[in-house]
């Protein structure tokens, strides 16, 4: 098991000397711009509730707390004939209600309003495929699940991979192989016990 | 589909102590997460919820730090869900490291998770992840890899990326499809945040466009798109793969898995239209490839469906964005109607959004839906509102422009959101300036709406070329003076009301107009003027900005007399106020009231329409003012991304115009000829119609068609918008709000009917074109020009070349760095040393560097070892000899052959001294006769001259080449020169640098260039890393200043005193190595010097 190969302790990985230098290692990295790319997709309830949220840009969190409050405002207070689409700041906003929950992202101007509509829809459908006619609770309660279907899905705010049964297979060999792990842990605990190891 | 995933269901009974099932959430009663889920719900007030999740953090934090917890995953997940309901919970970061770090694949999928949502790519505790996702790279489990390619493709510090990039290039080799589509992703993702870093696998790119997985290929071409948003040039080789790959898609070729509610990959149809429509832009014989392929997507495209609709959107728009074809066209426009028309109002509204596109190049086509547009102009969504006014102003002519400009001004009314009110300000003063013709009353009152609605958040330019404008004037003194005359009694009446209510750039503009035009009504005392701006100087709100404003205008009007109470009062309140700028305004005014004469020479009447020095200047060659915004927007623009919706559509040369005339009239004939096209305004133009491509190439052509339609295509359009107008009045029983609409539509798409196109077309000839405002989206026009200026900057050089003695980059084209060159041996003249910087001193040096000086007029004549049979053998074997004493005892390069002619052969060495590089440069004489340098100097039959310069490097490169000409007489008289190049190695410029290690500590930071990369170890018996350094030691001249355990610190420094510092440290099996330095490029070249170092071990 590779996991147990692992070094112990946590292990500073940039110049150590520096640190004690004083050096400091944040990234100076500017973004070049890009074109069509999400830049994050919020999940939140009837009323108002987060439910998940995924950020394809850095922001501070300061900022993802305002942009959700005031995003949330908005798309609540808007009825349901209404467009899907909304113009927030400089960006596209893409909302879609299903039952309880609202699923919301944000494009860029020029990027396709129709094509991110259906990829909330896509979303939805393996959310429904994966938990079986997913309901709010579903989300609500293995929330870290419905992130790691995300993450198949989307990948840096860019269509991963959109072939469903693809993305269903990639969460089912991890979960499977998650059991695997966990079988093959227990004597190795037992044994550390009785330090045998 | 169900079976599979019931089949992972049933295997998963309880994963995180959190069960999968459906409906589980029941289940999970005893999961702490639904426990707390469960409690939150259950309380009433946000104070309670946040009492609860303060103590359940407290407890979180207790547990994760004790030594044994076998619970991390469940408790990480909580953390997660606190952080998710707002509330902090950084303590958890660095646990979510170490979980993804040591947990078993269990734990480390959701410590990766977690990494992932705390984190974001600055955050520095994203180091400690290399070391992670490093490890997990090589794993021999699928999942690692994928679970650490997944978080590569997300964040990843930019610094560390060299340090995993040979792993992740490996992995497009992987043999599952799902590695390699995520190796392409993270591949990627470096590509946007360093590029640089990954230029070398551009032909592994084009390996995964081949890829048998169409996954794979489908994550290739986000890179694709990105590059060839770039460089569009570079990829047109592959636009029948493209077409190719896009036939199969439509033709249903794909495996059904990528069907999307029937359609075949709409996301890759999608991308795949957009990177033809890059390709195909502004190149027809690109364009004539895809238009069958086009015309195929569109015709499969029938399904009533949202996602066929979001693909014809992106097959009209890269019909409406390649080289026009008449029948295309058609069906697209054919296609928009389908749109525009839809009862679905998120159809609508991408069909207004493809019109606003299209109307730039077919403004006709916005006459066909003229009511649709109408009725969205009314629509309840805002949204679409919104929309319809973006397809208005592009539409805006000379003759609609009040109307729309009003339906603009009740938009501003209602909406609330500062970003669109800020854009729409933005466009209505466009608008307005746009079309003098309209310089009246309403353009006045426009300004004055556009300035207290816009209020203080609107661009700063805006009330700059109002005033501007208003100062300049136009033609006809008469127009003028009524224009402002207007502008003065508009603001009267304002400011006698409640002018607190105003926001202060209205307030700025008012007392500057007041101040110099008030004059203009002669009813009005200035007295009264006078103390309606004291008023202002009262309220409360006043910022200092507009109290400058207010006292600089009173110091206008103040004529003494019954004024001067007014401004005595003032002047006495703000000569003391703590504000140096009011001060100073308020002493101006105080002086300058009580000596009428002074104030007549200092502010005479109508000064300040006085630009005349700016065209002098102008005149003269100085560069035209930029405003600070497009300054940067060129130093930004190195990538030439345009942000704007639109804007990429637009033809280049019509917005480098725009720029450029709004400086001065005269500089408009120059802009046209800079871009090579004709002048073309900021209008609709017509570039494409019904009979395909307008032509409009000759510049002569284009003229003629400015102003008459060319007769092939008037009688059509004639005939066309004939039927179109007569439309209109056919319907004429209709019902009273119908007939508003009707008489709306006239008024809004008066200028777009075909009688009116000449005028359209030709309108915005006539006007003075200075007042233009650089429409916010024109980034392009200003890439143009940086372009030119990339361009201009890149030709200097070599004209430089031609007669200096300049040393070139040699690997790279961008720029040329010398050096000084001194003599050393000289005879006597001091002349000699000629100095040529960079291309910036490039003029200067050209006419000093131009004197005989610099050539070879400072040699040493050596004494001729007498007439040679063999001159080829005397270089061969004899130059050694020649060297001047003082470097005899020296190592030198080998003495290498530079060129030679019928009388002179030049050969050169260098030879490195302690704190310099010296050139030798042997001239031989193998002609028969002596030969007369210039100015001074023989160079007798067969023998020898040596010139020694002394080297220095201002700009580093790998090589540095040294260019200079040798001109000399033959007895004959006539004079000749000869040309040489000689290459000198960067390494030969590099000295060891001794510093201490605290010395080095402070350099380290303050430098700012900085490169790394990872090298090979020398395995040898020692030790590895030591190895390496003496390695580099030896063949770099490097000073090693400490060696702690795996790292080590090294110093060199650049002649003359140039550091450079490098930090090299032990990292599976590869040297990291970190460059710094003051000097860029530096630390490029010197990685490059020691790679070879080390390969030539």
């Amino acid at each position: 098991m590779f996991a147990l190969v692992a070094n112990q302790k946590v292990v500073i990985d940039w110049p150590c000397f520096w640190v004690v230098l004083g050096g400091s290692f944040l990234p100076r990295g500017v973004y070049t711009v890009l074109l069509f790319k999400m830049q994050f997709m919020l999940l939140f309830s009837r009323q108002g509730k987060l439910r998940l949220q995924k950020w394809y840009v850095p922001l501070s969190d300061k900022e993802k707390k305002k942009i959700t409050r005031e995003l949330v405002q908005t798309v609540l207070a808007r009825k349901p004939k209404m467009c899907s689409f909304l113009e927030w700041r400089d960006l596209k906003i893409v909302y879609k209600r299903y039952a309880s929950l609202y699923f919301c992202c944000a494009i860029e101007d020029q990027d396709n309003e129709l094509i991110t509509l259906e990829i909330i829809h896509r979303y939805v459908e393996l959310l429904d495929k994966y938990f079986g006619s997913v309901c709010e609770l579903d989300i609500i309660f293995n929330f870290e699940k419905a992130y790691f279907i995300l993450d198949e899905f989307l990948l840096g705010g860019e269509a991963q991979e959109t072939s469903k049964k693809n993305v269903l297979k990639a969460i089912e060999q991890a979960d499977l192989l998650q059991e695997d792990a966990k079988e093959a842990e227990t004597p190795r605990s037992v044994l550390e016990e009785i330090g045998l190891t | 589909m169900s079976d599979v995933v019931e089949k992972t269901l049933t295997a998963l009974p309880s994963l995180l102590s959190l069960d999968s099932h459906p409906g589980s959430a029941k289940l999970s009663s005893t999961s702490k997460l639904g426990n707390l889920i469960r409690g939150i719900t259950e309380l009433t007030s946000k104070h309670e919820e946040e009492k609860l999740i303060q103590h359940e953090l407290l407890a979180i934090k207790e547990q994760v730090s004790s030594p044994n917890t076998t619970m991390m995953k469940e408790l990480m997940v909580r953390s997660i869900y606190c952080e998710m309901l707002g509330y902090e919970a950084s303590f958890s970061y660095i646990h979510a490291i170490k979980l993804a770090q040591q947990g078993t694949v269990l734990e480390k999928r959701v410590g990766y998770l977690a990494v992932s949502l705390f984190l974001n790519e600055s955050h520095e505790l994203l180091l400690l992840l290399v070391n992670t996702v490093l490890k997990d790279l090589q794993s021999t489990n699928l999942i690692e890899v994928c679970m650490a390619l997944t978080v590569v493709s997300q964040m990843f510090p930019k610094d560390m990326i060299p340090a995993i990039l040979p792993l992740v290039e490996e992995k497009l080799n992987h043999p599952k499809e799902i590695i390699r589509r995520k190796a392409v992703l993270a591949l990627y993702k470096f590509y946007l945040i360093a590029p640089n870093q990954v230029q070398h696998i551009h032909n592994k790119f084009r390996k995964a466009l081949c890829d048998k997985d169409p996954g794979v290929m489908t994550a290739s071409l986000h890179i694709y798109l990105q590059m060839i948003q770039e460089n569009p040039e570079a990829y047109k080789d592959l636009t029948p793969s493209f077409v190719t790959i896009l036939k199969q898609v439509v033709g249903g070729k794909l495996p059904m898995d990528f069907n999307y509610h029937t359609v075949p990959a709409p996301w890759l149809q999608i991308q795949l239209l957009r990177i033809l429509s890059l390709l195909g832009k502004n190149d027809q014989s690109t364009s004539e490839v895809m238009y069958e392929v086009l015309d195929e997507s569109l015709q499969r495209a029938e399904m009533n469906h949202n996602i066929t609709y979001a693909i014809l959107y992106e097959c009209v728009k890269c019909i409406y964005t390649i080289h026009p074809k008449s029948d295309l066209l058609e069906k697209a426009a054919k296609c928009i109607g389908n749109f525009v028309l839809s009862p679905k109002i998120n159809l609508k509204y991408l069909g207004l959004k493809a019109l606003t596109y299209v109307v730039q190049q077919d403004p006709k086509l916005a006459l066909q839906h003229q009511m649709t547009i109408i009725e969205c102009l009314d629509h309840p969504d805002l949204i679409i509102k919104r929309e319809t006014l973006e397809l208005l102003f592009r539409i805006t002519n000379g003759q609609n422009v009040t109307v729309i400009v009003e339906k603009m001004l009740e938009f501003l009314c209602i909406s609330e959101d500062d970003h669109t009110t800020i854009d729409l300000v933005g466009k209505v003063a466009e608008l307005a300036e746009k079309y003098p013709l309209k310089y009246n009353e309403w353009f006045i009152e426009t300004m004055n709406t556009v300035f207290s609605l816009g209020g203080d958040m609107m661009q700063p330019d805006i009330p700059n070329s109002f005033l501007k404008l208003l100062s300049e004037g136009f033609d006809s003194v008469e127009e003028d003076r009524k224009l402002r005359l207007f502008a003065v009694n508009s603001y009267i009446p304002l400011l006698r009301g409640e002018p607190g209510k105003l926001p202060q750039r209205f307030l700025q503009v008012i007392s500057w107009v007041l101040g110099e035009y008030s004059h203009l009504r002669e009813d009005l005392e200035p007295a009264e003027v006078l103390s309606l701006l004291a008023k202002l100087l009262d309220m409360k709100n006043s910022s200092s900005e507009t109290k400058s404003w207010v006292l600089m205008a009173m110091t206008k009007l103040c004529k003494g007399g019954a004024d001067a109470s007014v401004t005595q009062e003032v002047s006495e309140t703000y000569s003391s106020s703590l504000d140096t700028v009011l001060r100073q305004r308020a002493h101006e005014l105080q002086y300058l009231s009580q000596d009428p004469e002074l104030r007549a020479r200092v502010l005479p009447r109508g000064s300040c329409g006085n630009f005349a020095f700016v065209s002098e200047a102008l005149a003269a060659g100085a560069a035209p003012y930029k405003p600070p915004h497009q300054r940067q927007e060129e130093l930004d623009q190195s990538k030439a991304l345009s942000l704007e919706p639109y804007g990429l559509s637009l033809p280049i040369s019509m917005s480098s115009c725009s720029i450029t005339d709004r400086q001065s009239p005269t500089l408009l004939s120059m802009s046209s000829g800079l871009s090579g096209d004709t002048l073309k305004l900021d209008g609709i133009k017509r570039v494409w119609g019904r009979e395909g491509y307008l032509a409009q190439r000759e510049p002569v052509e284009e003229a003629a068609q400015v102003e008459v339609p060319s007769p092939i295509q008037s009688p059509g359009r004639q005939g066309e918008g004939d039927s179109l107008h007569s439309q209109t009045p056919t319907q004429t029983p209709t019902p009273e709000p119908e007939q508003e609409k009707q008489q709306l539509a006239s008024s809004l798409f008066v200028g777009l009917a075909s009688q009116s196109s000449v005028s359209l077309m030709g309108k915005s000839e006539p006007m003075p074109q200075r007042f233009r405002r650089k429409a916010k989206g024109q980034g392009l026009g200003s890439s143009f020009i940086a372009n030119e200026q990339i361009s201009s900057s890149l030709i200097s050089p070599p004209s430089a070349v031609d007669n200096l003695l300049c040393n070139n980059l040699l690997d790279s084209n961008n720029a040329s760095e010398l050096a000084e060159q001194t003599s050393q041996l000289s005879q006597s003249l001091t002349t000699a040393n000629g100095t040529c910087h960079a291309e910036a001193e490039l003029t200067e040096s050209d006419t000093k560097g131009c004197n005989p000086a610099l050539r070879r007029d400072n040699c040493v004549v050596a004494a001729g070892p007498g007439p040679h049979n063999d001159p080829g053998r005397l270089t061969e074997v004899c130059l050694d000899s020649y060297l001047p004493a003082e470097l005899s005892g020296l190592s030198h390069s080998e003495i290498a052959p530079l060129c030679a002619n019928q009388s002179l052969n030049l050969s050169a060495c260098h030879v490195q001294k302690e704190d310099s590089l010296i050139l030798v440069v042997f001239i031989m004489n193998s002609s028969e006769s002596a030969i007369q340098q210039i100015p001074a100097g023989e160079v007798t039959s067969y023998s020898v001259a040596v010139g020694q310069y002394s080297l220095t490097v201002k700009r580093p490169a790998v090589h540095v080449e040294v260019v200079g000409t040798v001109s000399y007489q033959l007895p004959a008289g006539t004079s000749q020169s000869l040309q040489f190049s000689y290459k000198v190695p960067l390494t030969s410029f590099i000295r060891p640098f001794v510093v201490s290690t605290e010395e080095y500590g402070t350099m380290w930071l303050s430098f700012s260039h900085d490169t790394k990369q990872n090298l090979t170890l020398i395995n040898d018996n020692q030790e590895p890393l030591t190895a390496t350094l003496n390695a580099l030691k030896k063949k770099l001249q490097l000073h090693v200043v400490e060696v702690i355990g795996m790292e080590g610190i090294v110093a060199c420094r650049l002649l003359q005193d140039l550091p450079c510092l490098m930090h090299c440290r032990v990292n599976a099996g590869w040297l990291a190595v970190w460059l710094r330095s003051p000097v860029p490029d530096l630390p490029d070249c010197l990685i490059y010097h020691c790679q070879r170092a080390l390969q030539s071990l």
